[in-house]
């Protein structure tokens, strides 16, 4: 445990110092490493450790990112303020997601997929009704001052996703030590087991997607206020559930870890084919690429490695 | 706006829409009822086999309808391998996980279509495209004739296969009890693969009864993946009967949506079916389970 801690501190050290020691850009996928393990970890409360696999997160991320942006366009509230009111939102949202779809009784792939149908409506909404001002998006005006949660300087973007990560990764620790958490495990578990446990499974399923719907949308108001532009495309596109649930299967679902682990991997991929496409010149569409590595790597993963890669680490070292 | 004669030709297109979405979803569906897999991959596929349909028309120069018969066994051939050397190792053991498999591969597969055939929309430009009919009131393109009427026939042939053939009946036999057929000496394994191979070869078969009319890009797995999940749904997962009329229905919501509630909002009308089904009466219309 001690060596855990002492890992954790010295990992926390290196995050902490590497914006000073880089240039700008690697600053910035720094910001984007940390930030997409945020949104990852949301999924992995509700995907990994309750087992509630979610194809549809973005509703959630969706939801955040358009009600603080609404808020200030429309009705001139501080970003700061906006912040918590597009929590609240994105927690309401996953409540009625779960109270609808958990009172039905959905569960594995059903779940999964109704959780897509519900973001594609909300993308259909934001699309069509005036106040998201449909198909042409939404723009944010550009005053970068701390108060206006808009930063000149990149580090104070970093550090803004560092301190999002280390938050969601306690929540993570907490849930490995509490009895929620442990409840939660019993759920993924065995549903029915759980059930005659005396554990109240809906009211517990409820509570994990409101939590994860709430962190998910602070990671929607955080992207709208570092990209000053969301349109219903980006902000409830199924490109981003996928992300979320990519960085936690392929890190480890239902271990703290996981999602961070994934997000560092999946950002890896990302360069080293960016890097190949500058040096081959066939290869100057890079984006799909990266994304068939993603999807290879999931395939391998769910059917190999169904702790991820966490688990590796976990082997090596029962062996040391 | 409420025109009778417009509403006719709506519900007329709707109709014929419907008739290829039938198709896509009997695929589906007997890949459930069969394997009791859910295939996130199925727009996907569809997609693939429409850009084969598009490449034989662009390169060779094979109508899209005569490509028919390469399609479909293509198709088969492709679905029998993918089961044989993927999905079928990974098909048992929590359904999730053959859901991610099946979502990996989709994610796979558009990219690669992404990668060899760019992101531009592509069409086919068939010499009969204008060609209209006069059914009472409304205008209908021609090739949604045909491709209507072909595609019940193709429904028919494979509803008869399954009735009288000896690999149909060993194939309702697994989807009905798998130990069962087991036991009396059906090889499982064969059958789960045919199965498979059939569910894409239907896909095969849409893909050239859709080219005429439609434009594919490789994003178009994403528009029919939702539509696909919906009809199954809505008819009850593994039932034939629910697929077609399924089909029916949601290829009338679709243009009646489009009509009254515009191209962007009348897109909402499928996705809502499909949440409220799952929520009311998740055994669909005529499902014996969920």
């Amino acid at each position: 445990m001690n060596r855990a801690a002492l890992l954790c501190a010295l990992g926390l050290l290196a995050a902490l110092a590497y914006p000073l020691l880089v240039p700008n850009y690697l600053v910035t996928i720094g910001m984007l490493v940390f930030f997409t393990a945020f949104i990852g970890q949301s999924w992995n409360i509700a995907g990994g450790f309750a087992g509630q696999t979610s194809f549809g997160h973005v509703v959630f991320f969706g939801t955040g990112a358009y009600t603080s942006t609404i808020l200030q366009v429309t009705w001139g509230w501080n970003p700061w303020l906006a912040w918590p009111a597009a929590m609240a939102a994105g927690g309401a949202v996953g409540w009625m997601i779960a109270v609808l779809s958990f009172r039905a009784g959905l569960r594995g792939s059903y779940f999964a997929l109704i959780t897509l149908a519900f973001a594609e409506v909300f993308r259909i909404l934001a699309n069509s009704v005036p106040f998201t001002k449909g198909g042409l998006g939404m723009l944010l005006k550009s005053d970068p001052r701390p108060i206006n949660f808009q930063f000149k300087d990149p580090i104070w973007v970093y550090y803004l996703a560092l301190l999002l990560c280390v938050v969601s990764l306690l929540i993570a620790w907490h849930l490995t030590r509490s009895r929620f958490g442990a409840r939660l495990v019993a759920i993924r578990e065995n549903e029915d087991a759980a059930r005659a446990l005396g554990i109240d499974v809906f009211a517990e399923k409820v509570k994990v997607l409101t939590l994860s719907g709430a962190m998910c949308a602070a990671g929607g108001t955080f992207y709208a206020q570092k990209y000053l532009y969301i349109d219903p495309g980006i902000a409830f596109g199924v490109d981003k559930s996928v992300e979320m649930l990519l960085v936690s299967m392929v890190g480890g679902a239902g271990t703290i870890f996981g999602p961070l682990i994934g997000s560092f991997t999946l950002m890896g991929i990302n360069e080293v084919t960016r890097w190949l496409a500058s040096v081959v010149p066939a290869l100057k569409n890079v984006q799909p690429l990266s994304l068939i590595v993603y999807g290879i790597m999931l395939i391998l993963i769910v059917a190999r490695l169904p702790d991820g890669l966490m688990s590796l680490f976990r082997r090596k070292r029962r062996h040391a | 706006m409420f025109d009778p004669a417009f509403l006719f030709a709506g519900v007329l297109n709707g109709l014929l829409a419907g008739g290829i979405y039938v198709l896509v979803a009997v695929g589906l569906t007997l890949i459930y009822g069969v394997l009791h897999i859910i295939n996130f991959a199925h727009g996907s596929l569809l997609m693939l086999a429409m850009y084969a349909v598009f490449y034989l028309w662009r390169l060779i120069g094979i109508d899209p309808y005569a490509a028919l018969p390469v399609v479909i066994a293509g198709a088969f051939g492709f679905g029998f391998v993918l089961y044989r050397l993927l999905i079928g190792r990974y098909n048992h053991g929590r359904d999730e996980n053959i859901l991610l498999i099946t979502l990996g591969l989709s994610i796979v597969i558009d990219n690669v279509a992404l990668l060899f055939f760019g992101g531009d929309t592509q069409t086919i430009d068939v010499p009969y495209a204008g060609t209209f009919v006069e059914i009472g009131a409304a205008f209908l393109p021609l090739p949604k004739i045909i491709s209507f009427a072909a595609s019940l026939v193709i429904c028919a042939a494979l509803g008869l296969y399954m009735a009288k053939s000896d690999m149909g009946k060993a194939i309702r036999a697994v989807a009905k009890e798998r130990q069962g057929a087991r036991l009396v000496g059906i090889d499982v394994e064969n059958v789960f693969a045919v199965s498979y191979g059939i569910g894409i070869a239907c896909l095969g078969a849409a893909a050239c009864l859709l080219m005429p009319t439609y434009y594919v890009t490789p994003s178009s797995g994403h528009a029919f993946v939702l539509v696909a999940f919906t009809i199954v749904v809505l008819g009850g997962m593994g039932s034939f009967a629910g697929a077609a009329v399924g089909g029916f229905i949601i290829g009338i919501t679709e243009s009646l949506g489009g009509l009254f509630l515009g191209e962007q909002l009348g897109q909402i009308g499928i996705s809502l079916i499909f949440i409220l089904i799952l929520l009311l009466k998740p055994t669909g219309l005529f499902g014996s389970k969920a």
